[in-house]
């Protein structure tokens, strides 16, 4: 199985927030900027998170781990890894006991405030491209493959 | 007010359109911008701004994903005068606000004539073919230093195997007639420096590094490298001069002839300070003259040494500001062993200069090349030297046209600015330039991506390249060489006589 990944540059990461923004888009039911932010309700959440300690910045989101620590630790058997590597989050299985949130060593999964259930990244599951890859103007975010090691 | 503090008399420069409508209050530009023109009122939630401190960069505007955003200039003016414009009175009142030399940043941008504007370039047609650049060959290849006055060959049987048996002077060979013009690591921030040096290595023509040093790591760039030798001396050391292609004694810059430089302290972070051989944190004072050159033998002394430190194995340029006897001036330099004569105009750009002598002194750069070719030429010297050009080349015409006016290549200092994202607000000398590239502030030179930059000046120079061929091809010429100092291509539109005869060519019609 491939693994796919979005790798994050902090030295190029200028911290504008655009990969929030994006996030927020492509997770919105008319993918319209304006619209997702200013008619949508409730809005649509980021699932990518700029970390900031100035000058530093960089964007965070779901590694995708090859073991999953939050798929181990979800009693619901919401969190789950497809057939392409994503690791993926099932709300309606969900039962919002945050074991994942506890237990992901990046603090990748957000809570949605709406649902109070977690939020993760999908590496923009259904899309043609990740958003925040596709829109971040600096490249400092990548997407890469990386093949299954034969062993 | 506090003492020695006044309520500014100064009008905004600009006017910011926020369409509410479109505003999704996602703080971009308020994080965008180094000014801190834009903020988050939270019990109002809307983005608000402050237009006083606004120097119209226009990065908000084109970083706002919604287009939400116009910035433009502010219509709000005081009573119409053509002598007293409002440029005037808003530096009046700065000054009796400050009390201090109006500073400002990048070139001159006074009404002088631009000659390019009144040159034409002819074209092939009936008597003498024109050719197509992409069917046949096109030579842009140019090599700067000394040329022979006389080469002499040894031929083998049949004339095969010719092999020129006079010693040639050392010369960088280039594969366009573009350089990249002097701004240093220091003036510029690291990332932009890098990126300067990553495109010229990638097209196979010249950075050049100002007189601010070369950074160890970036040293492998040495081959594509111009390494300045200025009157402050800074990050030079026998290293920085071996792994260089051309040496240049920076005599005068065009935005600031007679005037030395001077990097203010905080600009001189630790890096820095490492590159330049100077103490963290102290100012980085490049005197106005250089203290040893008080004559052309003077000159001469300073050349033969960096020509001794380098094994004679590298041109030596000397680069002077564009002043009234540039020509003579030129032919002592020659005469003094320079290799090549770098001229910088009247609308050269600089990273902090008094207003005053950037709008005021020097020459244009069209009139300076047309008289120093020719002088060289009469003193029958212009061999012993290549003329390289800078101040004001806007795009590849004026590039044709200043190789027919004599020059053998040209320096691009605010194209290649702009092509990394500059929009000439001329606010280089305050540190804050919110494109990444006139500053030093870690946060804001982040967002110049030298991966990203470099490929702009790549395309940048591809771009006028090929444009450049197809202006050759259509004087029928195959090679620069057979364009340079060919005055015939060039007629003057709407000039006086005096100008014809400084620049040497006809007028149109003629």
């Amino acid at each position: 199985m491939a693994k796919i990944r979005v790798i994050t540059k902090p030295e190029v990461c200028m911290g504008c927030h655009l990969c929030e923004v994006w996030c927020t888009v492509a997770h919105s039911r008319s993918k319209d900027i304006i619209k997702a932010f200013m008619y949508e309700q409730p809005r649509a959440q980021p699932r990518i998170l700029v970390e900031e300690d100035l000058p530093e910045t960089f964007a965070l989101q779901c590694r995708h781990c090859e073991e999953p620590k939050c798929v181990a630790a979800c009693i619901a058997g919401a969190m789950y890894k497809d057939e392409d590597g994503v690791v993926l989050h099932d709300e309606s299985k969900c039962v919002a006991c945050y074991s994942c949130i506890m237990a992901c060593p990046y603090g990748a999964i957000r809570i949605n405030l709406e649902t109070k259930k977690p939020l993760k990244c999908d590496l923009c599951k259904g899309l043609d491209y990740p958003y925040c890859v596709m829109k971040c103007p600096n490249n400092a975010l990548e997407v890469v493959v990386e093949a299954e090691e034969f062993v | 007010m506090l003492e020695g503090e006044f309520h500014t008399y100064m009008l905004p420069e600009f006017i910011i359109e926020r369409r509410q409508d479109r505003c999704i209050r996602c703080r971009v530009c308020e994080r965008q911008c180094g000014f801190n023109v834009h903020w988050y009122d939270e019990e109002m939630d809307m983005m608000r701004e402050d237009e006083m401190k606004c120097v119209g960069c226009q990065r908000c505007a084109v970083m706002c994903p919604t287009n939400a955003l116009i910035v433009k200039p502010h219509p709000g003016s005081y009573k119409p005068n053509a002598n007293w414009t409002r440029e005037r009175l808003q530096d009046l009142k700065k000054q009796s606000e400050t009390g201090g030399v109006l500073l400002t940043g990048s070139g001159n941008d006074k009404p002088y004539r631009i000659y390019w504007d009144h040159i034409v370039l002819n074209a092939s047609q009936v008597t003498n073919p024109s050719i197509d650049p992409l069917r046949e060959p096109m030579e842009l290849r140019t090599f700067l230093g000394r040329k022979q006055d006389r080469l002499e060959f040894k031929f083998g049987e049949d004339f095969e195997d010719v092999e020129i048996t006079t010693e040639l002077y050392p010369n960088v060979q280039i594969e366009t007639p573009i350089v990249f013009s002097a701004m240093s690591y220091g003036a510029i921030s690291y990332q932009a420096f890098k990126s300067l040096a990553m495109a010229a290595s990638e097209f196979g023509t010249l950075f050049n590094t100002g007189e601010g040093g070369l950074p160890k790591e970036l040293r492998k760039y040495g081959k594509n490298a111009i390494v300045q030798c200025a009157s402050g001396r800074f990050g030079v050391d026998p290293e920085y001069l071996n792994v260089a292609a051309v040496v240049e004694i920076k005599i005068g810059q065009g935005a600031k002839p007679g005037i030395g430089g001077h990097l203010p302290g905080e600009k001189v972070t630790m890096p820095i300070s490492v590159t330049r051989m100077i103490p963290e944190g102290t100012d980085a004072l490049s005197p106005a003259p250089q203290h040893d050159i008080y004559s052309i033998e003077d000159l001469s002394m300073l050349i033969y040494a960096l020509k001794e430190a380098t094994n004679y194995e590298k041109p030596v340029s000397v680069k002077i500001a564009a002043v009234h006897n540039a020509a003579a001036i030129a032919s002592g330099m020659v005469r003094a062993g320079a290799d090549i004569i770098a001229l910088d105009g009247l609308r050269g750009g600089t990273g902090a200069a008094p207003k005053m002598i950037r709008d005021n002194v020097g020459i244009p750069i069209e009139l300076a090349l047309a008289s120093v070719d020719q002088r060289l030429r009469d003193e029958g010297i212009r061999n012993k030297a290549s003329i390289l050009v800078a101040g004001g080349f806007r795009c590849s015409a004026d590039v044709v046209k200043a190789i027919a006016l004599g020059a053998d290549a040209v320096y691009i200092g605010t194209p290649a600015l702009v092509a990394m994202g500059c929009t000439l607000c001329q606010k280089c000398h305050t540190g804050i330039c919110n494109w990444g590239i006139c500053t030093q502030d870690p946060y804001l030179s982040r967002r110049l991506n030298p991966e990203i930059a470099s490929k702009k000046l790549v395309n940048l120079l591809r771009a006028w390249s090929h444009e450049i061929k197809e202006m050759l091809g259509g004087m029928g010429i195959n090679a620069i060489e057979s364009l340079r100092g060919n005055r015939d291509h060039l007629r003057g539109v709407g000039l006086e006589d005096w100008e014809l005869e400084v620049l040497g060519i006809k007028g149109a019609g003629e």
